[in-house]
């Protein structure tokens, strides 16, 4: 009894399928449109592609890194301030500040650019923490050696326990330095929506915010802003650029 | 049996996933066998000879050709059927030309357009093919001065009339605004153009990021959130006065103002409490109150513009953002989409719909496109407008209800297109710079 309902059901069924299947190949069938035969020109070169990378992206100041570009279907390549350069090719560079290296990948089709950023701190000894009164500029040197970003999970404004140590390490140089007052910006990686991000940005900024104040940093030091996608630290759409994009950033104010 | 129902399945499986391109998709929907009124609307003749005529003809053929096909109600006879002297006057009509095929129009706008010292008139005339009786439905006269403006500005009118007598009582949009942040002169900006996407044109000059325009509901002002000494405020720029004029500032970082239909109200994002909440403030100033009470962010407010009663907005209370829905008084929480990433929601002017951007599969693998979707407020039911990849995202309805516009990078670049509400006739606005975050004017 239950072996022929079985049965009738499975026979149904397969009816259904294939009347489906029917009504689909005669849907796509519909849509199809049918091209003339006429001569056609050759393709276009594809889009070309183009990484751009540092190693390391953090030197200090004389110290050397090393920048490598891997680049596809390109027939003009640049990178500002260096020039022409092959399609794959890596180069030790020097810079004595930040800089940001920009690469220009062109073909007739399109024009695709890879950026990457070296981050240089000064090379000189960190001075002892009783002789901070050595004007603004050391200061805000000071700041940016000892006081280290946080980074996030995709889409969370919860600080992980990972970065609880280094909300500790700040909290201690801060409590020393306890003229310093500084910003508190957060940032988000390129997906998602814009107005979203700018709240989950600010999110990431005030949870920042509290965490330092529960290590004992007086929260009228601390000025937060939020800017969502707006000022990316990387531009690739890659895991490792949207990771660097997800953090708040530590800002010296005065 | 068992076998050969596996192995039509998976050659149907097969069928489906290697006929059919990725965009490929069946289109269902009320009205869509519901035949179209075929219209035929000939050039203008210029009425004299002179260049500025013929130049000013043109530009209004141009605009009232466009403003009738992107209305969607009408099957727009193909200029290549038409006789081959375009009728000026009436005197000039031979309805049996239009009526036969291959014309084969139901209605026919025709008319003139010259200059003579300095003012352009337009005559316009929309005839009733079939009936040789009395075929005039619709004669107008237009004066303005004589300018590429003013031309396409008559062309939006008599589009409108046209649209209003044929559309059973629709007001069209011809003359309406759409609002939106561009980023063309180097720094995010607010910036207004027709709903056609002709005169582009830059408005705030804050220097730093604007964002989130939204206009009032009488046209006098933008609303907009913008980085003002080193916070988020939300600023506002009087389009009477052409200039920003003073609002009230609040504490934290404010963001997403949204007007509304009354224009007493606004509905913001405020930190001022330490996380990202739902205030609405009265537009004279007075009493903020607090709407929402989670942790976590909640931004992008949307009035249902038909009572006030009602906002819609975004909260990632849960993780992801999700679309909700409250009372104006912040009672009666429901919650609207139950997965993915769901932002940007928007309340079609007659309060049934929630347009909105969805990535319905969210995470680490998923395709990831962000969509436009329609969700029925009452039955949460939706539909899916946008298939054609990329981020679609910030969806605003027409005064009238049934276009949409939006934000789009599905040709690389963030550019701003609008399209039929049931996701047709898409047409993109704008091409300079990147453009994102379109607002449609009230009226």
């Amino acid at each position: 009894m239950g072996g022929t309902k079985l049965k009738l059901q499975r026979i149904q069924w397969f009816q259904v399928v294939l009347a489906l299947a029917v009504v689909i190949a005669v849907a796509g069938c519909a849509k199809k449109k049918v091209t003339p035969p006429t001569p056609v020109p050759p393709p276009p070169p594809p889009a070309p592609t183009a990484m751009l990378a540092a190693n390391p992206n953090t030197i200090v100041a004389g110290q050397a890194s090393t920048l490598t570009w891997t680049t596809d279907f390109a027939s003009s390549i640049t990178i500002d301030g260096i020039g022409k350069v092959d399609p794959i090719g890596s180069m030790k560079v020097t810079p004595n500040e930040s800089t940001t290296y920009h690469l220009v990948a062109k073909n007739d089709t399109a024009t695709k650019e890879a950026t990457a950023r070296i981050t240089v701190t000064p090379a000189a000894s960190a001075p002892p923490p009783t002789s901070s009164s050595t004007g603004d500029e050391s200061n805000a040197r000071l700041f940016s050696q000892n006081v280290k970003d946080v980074f996030f999970e995709l889409d969370s404004y919860e600080i992980s326990p990972q970065y609880e140590a280094v909300i500790q390490a700040n909290g201690r140089f801060l409590q020393q330095h306890s003229a310093m007052s500084f910003v508190i910006e957060g940032h988000c990686d390129e997906r998602g929506s814009i107005e979203y991000n700018l709240a989950l940005g600010e999110n990431r900024a005030q949870a920042t915010k509290q965490a330092l104040t529960q290590a004992g940093v007086s929260a009228t030091r601390i000025r937060t802003i939020s800017y969502g996608k707006e000022k990316p630290f990387c531009t690739e759409s890659t895991d490792a650029c949207w990771q660097q994009n997800r953090r708040a950033h530590f800002a010296y104010s005065k | 049996m068992k076998r050969l129902a596996a192995i039509i399945l998976s050659l149907f499986l097969a069928s489906v996933a290697f006929a059919a391109p990725p965009q490929d998709w069946i289109r269902t929907g009320t009205g869509l066998g519901v035949e179209k009124i075929r219209l035929a609307v000939p050039d203008f003749k210029p009425a004299a000879n002179d260049p500025e005529s013929k130049k000013l003809a043109t530009t209004f053929s141009t605009t009232l050709w466009n403003d009738l096909q992107a209305a969607g109600i009408f099957d727009m006879v193909s200029a290549s059927f038409y006789p081959l002297s375009a009728p000026g006057t009436p005197q000039d009509v031979k309805l049996s030309e239009w009526e036969a095929p291959p014309p084969n129009a139901n209605m026919l706008a025709f008319g003139n357009a010259g200059v003579q010292g300095g003012s352009l008139t337009v005559q316009g005339w929309l005839f009733d093919v079939k009936n040789a009786q009395s075929p005039q439905v619709l004669g107008k006269q237009y004066h303005e001065q004589a300018s590429e403006d003013n031309a396409r500005l008559i062309a939006h009118r008599f589009a409108d009339e046209i649209i209003f007598r044929l559309g059973g009582g629709i007001q069209g949009i011809a003359e309406s605004k759409i609002y939106f942040v561009s980023s063309r002169g180097g720094s995010k900006e607010i910036w207004q153009m027709d709903y056609d996407g002709a005169n582009q044109k830059q408005l705030t000059h804050l220097g730093t990021i604007a964002l989130s325009p939204h206009v009032s509901p009488d046209g006098s002002r933008i609303a907009y959130a913008g980085i003002s000494n080193t916070e988020w405020q939300i600023l506002m720029y009087s389009l009477e006065l052409n200039r920003p004029v003073n609002f009230t500032r609040f504490a934290g970082t404010n963001l997403s103002p949204a007007w509304s239909s009354d224009g007493k109200s606004l509905a913001f994002s405020s930190s001022r409490s330490g996380d990202s909440e739902i205030y609405v403030v009265d537009i004279s100033g007075g009493e903020v109150r607090r709407l929402t009470n989670t942790k976590g962010p909640d931004v992008s407010p949307s009035w249902n513009p038909k009572t006030n009663a009602q906002i819609a907005w975004v909260s990632g209370r849960t993780g992801l953002p999700q679309i909700y829905t409250m009372a104006s008084d912040g009672t009666n929480v429901v919650r609207m989409t139950e997965q993915g990433y769901a932002v940007s929601p928007s309340w079609s002017p007659n309060g049934q719909f929630l347009a909105f951007a969805w990535v319905r599969h969210y995470g680490p693998g998923e395709p990831g496109a962000s969509d436009i979707y329609v969700m029925d407020v009452a039955s949460k039911q939706w539909v899916q407008l946008t298939h054609d990849g990329g981020r679609n995202d910030f969806p605003s309805w027409s005064p009238d209800g049934r276009h949409i516009v939006f934000q789009s990078n599905r040709t690389g670049k963030t550019q701003i297109w609008s399209m039929l509400a049931d996701g047709s006739q898409a047409r993109q606005l704008t091409t300079a710079g990147e453009n994102s975050q379109p607002n449609w004017s009230f009226k």
